[in-house]
């Protein structure tokens, strides 16, 4: 462990841009990655919106839909779209490179993060990710309809193969090979940092679980976005240069023969699921660092089995690159890679299932406090464990047959990678909100958006695991061409229904975002009686967090209810004859 | 000091999370003990082998399922602060050993039993005798190719493939044995004898998928995957396809008629003679 009096240290900006646009400032630098997340967050629950509402009414008239009724292409645009800015613009982005830019250095005791300028470059080359895919939006072929997972041949073969694949997917894949160049250069800095800028004392096994789960992800995003930006070019290249790595000879589309041959439609799925299973990690896993720190301090108890918590947050990250073929039992890959790949993705519950319960540990002979913070934590808790269920029964070749590509799919995903990780991001910004604007947010407001989110999210995705078990297809724009789909068309109504709910609840919550940063009450320092660095420091913090006296760490990150001290919390950064002890 | 945030510990928010967890359990179990939304009656061997699979696993998680939201409810509800302090305690080592060993053990286990269906779909081919039948995907269509009187398919190539002359595979003209070829935008089997589908697909990545069969599996580009199935009842079951294809995915239906032998030879010859 070194101390860089160096490392990341540089002067305060002046004017405007250096200060609020081209900022240096870890700080900055993840209130932008939030603001656009939390852009990206509302375009794509709104487009999710048209589809919920042509599901449930599908003669409706729509606005910002060409021609008012939409069609088959426009739902399948709105569905591709909704993924690739969920996933990448929202879950890549908000629980890693915003939360973790802003509180990684300062939980770890640095100044700022290791490479400042590359952690600039990092947020402006997803912005201009994030413009490009938006423009797909706006080409007259229209945005790219092949869904967030682009399978090849249908991404790769352009216009040909029907609209929306002409320059909508290519924008599509240049975007998305951008935002591999941003989250490579994030990752890199993410992993230096941690390795480098750490405090003294502040050895790997007393970093707070938040931390550990950042430098995880971090490393699955450096192997990850690696492997998703060779195949975005491979891609680009077979759409734009006549090159064959995805399109194999003798197709015919659209009653013409295609020229090319020798690509192999599998390879795509290959290199995508490398990438695509660590992803879901990579969103998920700082929702886990979250709660297990929101969980320990407002139970007032040290994280029950801290060791087994970093040992198990490694062993998903390992096992996440050794599962992707689960996703393509049925693909036409050899059915005798399936046995391992099925074994290995079983096992991936094991670490899930020590989380749990490691989870229900440190409530257990708690002195549980419910504050909204909170409440998303045991309600993340509670999704994880449901969307983790659901992912043994996936998990099995056998069962895949029956449901691979329905609703069940869509249920489980959403339960786990949408909902769970978006509880971590509500976890994380009622929690971390006082000391990011020096106010707290709207408890009352708070606990209103929990207490029609959480119902809400399980009455809008419950109901689809229903649907794929009996036999509904996932990306069906329409129910009335197949007769057993036809008597399903009530569940999507009430869908519908509960998801208008559960969305204008979270209107709430920006309404209270907004409102807060400057009508908050004012918060103190240390304002949830915390232990980690990060409620050492003024709220919100001066520009090198610790106006140059880097703290100096003493003992674990999770020391609750220590006997014999005066207080029921010992911060990491009192020296032992500094704390008081109970009389 | 720890009494000064006012929702701290309240009574009321801790039995309502509790009650909502106890409530949410308790009617994911009631729906899925029910079947309102269940899958059809298989009507393969290994369909009933999946459904038992379906139901090991259901159980085994349910069990999970059940035990976790209760057990966070009424730690919820428990442990609410009700002044004094948390037990300070960081862990179990003995716990974490059992918990770790059992899940190892439910969870791979499950998995290994998983395999019979899938080595009875996959593993054992076809038998020789089984009946032969082409399944092409296109966007946004099935059809369906049976040898004809002769049992042999004629050669295909890619530059005869025209749709608008009804040459969907591309059969090559000057190949006799393609001649008696039957081609078909709908499948018919007869029941209780073995069948052999070889899948292919014309342009992008399309899934059959036959509810009933417990059966799907992704037809390639440039790929020839073959799947075999015996169906055990007459009926007309809807065919989908599982993978978005394009615009008319959601319109890519097909049947699948189960027949007695003697109806097949009848709707084969009445095929026959419309080529």
């Amino acid at each position: 462990m070194v101390t860089h009096e160096s490392g990341g240290a540089h002067h305060p900006p002046t004017g405007f841009i250096r200060k609020y646009i081209f900022s240096l400032d870890h700080k900055v630098i993840g209130i932008q990655y939030l603001l656009l997340a939390l852009f990206s967050v509302f375009v794509g629950m709104f487009l999710s919106l048209l589809m919920r509402i042509h599901l449930a009414w599908p003669s409706a008239k729509l606005p910002f839909i060409e021609g008012g009724i939409m069609t088959s292409e426009q739902y399948l645009a709105l569905m591709t779209m909704h993924g690739t800015i969920m996933v990448f613009m929202v879950l890549t982005t908000a629980p890693q490179s915003g939360f973790g830019n802003y509180f990684l250095p300062i939980q770890i005791g640095a100044a700022d993060m290791a490479f400042p300028v590359i952690n600039m470059l990092s947020f402006w080359t997803t912005f201009v990710s994030l413009a490009v895919i938006l423009a797909a939006f706006f080409v007259t072929a229209g945005a790219p309809i092949s869904g967030w997972t682009a399978y090849a041949p249908l991404s790769a073969l352009g216009e040909i193969a029907g609209p929306g694949q002409g320059l909508g997917q290519t924008l599509w894949v240049i975007g998305l090979a951008i935002f591999c160049g941003a989250t490579l250069m994030g990752a890199l800095n993410f992993i230096t940092t941690t390795i480098d800028l750490r405090t003294r004392g502040l050895s790997l096994m007393r970093m707070p679980l938040t931390v550990w789960a950042w430098f995880v992800t971090a490393i699955l995003g450096l192997l990850a976005f690696g492997v998703l930006l060779a195949a975005c070019i491979l891609l680009l290249l077979d759409r734009v240069a006549g090159t064959s790595f995805f399109i194999p000879g003798g197709l015919v589309v659209s009653d013409k023969l295609v020229r090319h041959q020798g690509g192999s439609p599998l390879l795509w799925q290959h290199l995508f699921w490398f990438f695509g299973h660590p992803e879901v990690y990579i969103a998920i896993l700082p929702g886990m660092g979250v709660a297990s720190h929101v969980l320990s301090n407002f139970s007032r108890k040290p994280v029950f089995g801290y060791r087994a918590m970093v040992y198990a947050l490694c062993g998903i990250g390992f096992l996440g690159f050794c599962v992707w073929g689960h996703h393509m039992f049925i693909s036409g890959m050899s059915p005798y890679s399936a046995i391992a790949f099925s074994l290995l993705t079983m096992s991936i519950g094991v670490p899930s299932a020590i989380k749990t319960f490691n989870w229900l540990g440190t409530l257990w002979g708690g002195r549980i406090r419910f504050t909204t913070p909170m409440l998303f934590a045991i309600g993340f808790v509670s999704v994880f464990v449901t969307g983790g269920v659901s992912g043994l029964f996936l998990a099995q070749p056998s069962l895949d047959l029956q449901l691979h590509d329905t609703y069940f799919v869509v249920a489980h995903f959403h339960m786990i990678m949408g909902v769970a990780s978006i509880f971590g991001i509500f976890t994380a910004m009622y929690y971390w909100f006082p000391k990011m604007y020096g106010r707290a947010m709207s408890e009352p407001l708070g606990k209103l958006h929990f207490w029609i989110t959480f119902p809400g999210v399980y009455a809008i995705f419950m109901p689809m695991h229903f649907l794929g078990l009996v036999g509904h297809p996932r990306r069906y724009s329409d129910l009335t061409n197949f007769a057993f789909l036809a008597p399903l068309q009530k569940v999507h109504l009430f869908i519908t229904i509960v998801a208008f709910i559960t969305m204008a609840a979270q209107l709430i919550f920006l309404f209270n975002f907004l409102w807060s940063m400057k009508y908050g009450k004012k918060t103190e320092v240390n304002p949830w009686h915390a232990t980690t660095l990060e409620w050492t420091v003024p709220s919100p913090p001066p520009h090198d967090n610790f106006a140059g006296d880097l703290p100096e760490v003493y003992r674990g990150p999770y020391e609750y209810a220590v006997p014999g001290a005066a207080e029921d919390y010992v911060p990491q950064h009192l020296a032992p004859e500094q704390v008081a002890k109970a009389r | 000091m720890q009494r000064k945030n006012p929702c701290a510990g309240s009574t009321t928010v801790a039995f309502a999370l509790a009650l909502f967890l106890l409530c949410f359990t308790l009617l994911t179990l009631y729906l899925f003990a029910k079947k309102y939304w269940w899958f059809p009656e298989p009507i393969t061997t290994f369909g009933r082998e999946i459904d038992r699979q379906f139901m090991r696993t259901f159980l085994i998680t349910g069990v999970v399922f059940v035990l976790s939201q209760l057990a966070l409810g009424w730690a919820v509800f428990r442990y609410r602060d009700t002044g004094g302090r948390a037990n300070y305690s960081h862990g179990n080592n003995t716990m974490e050993f059992l918990w770790t060993l059992a899940t190892l053990v439910l969870f791979v286990g499950l998995g290994i039993y998983a395999e019979r269906a899938w080595a009875e779909v996959h593993f054992r081919g076809a038998s020789p005798g089984a009946l032969q039948i082409e399944v092409q995907g296109q966007q946004f269509k099935w059809y369906f190719r049976y040898p004809g009187p002769d049992g042999k398919f004629g050669r295909l190539a890619a530059q005869y493939v025209k749709d608008s002359d009804q040459n969907f595979f591309g059969l090559d003209p000057n190949d006799q044995a393609g001649k008696d070829d039957i081609v078909s935008p709908v499948i018919a089997v007869p029941v209780n004898r073995e069948v052999e589908l070889i899948l292919r697909s014309k342009d992008v990545t399309h899934s059959f998928f036959v509810r009933e069969l417990r059966l799907k599996q992704d037809s390639v580009p440039g790929m020839l995957i073959p799947i075999h199935f015996t169906a055990t009842k007459i009926g007309t079951y809807e065919i989908a396809c599982a993978e978005l294809c394009g615009l008319g995915h959601h319109q890519m239906r097909s049947f699948l008629y189960v027949m007695s032998e003697a109806d097949y030879q009848k709707w084969l010859a009445e095929q026959a003679a419309n080529q």
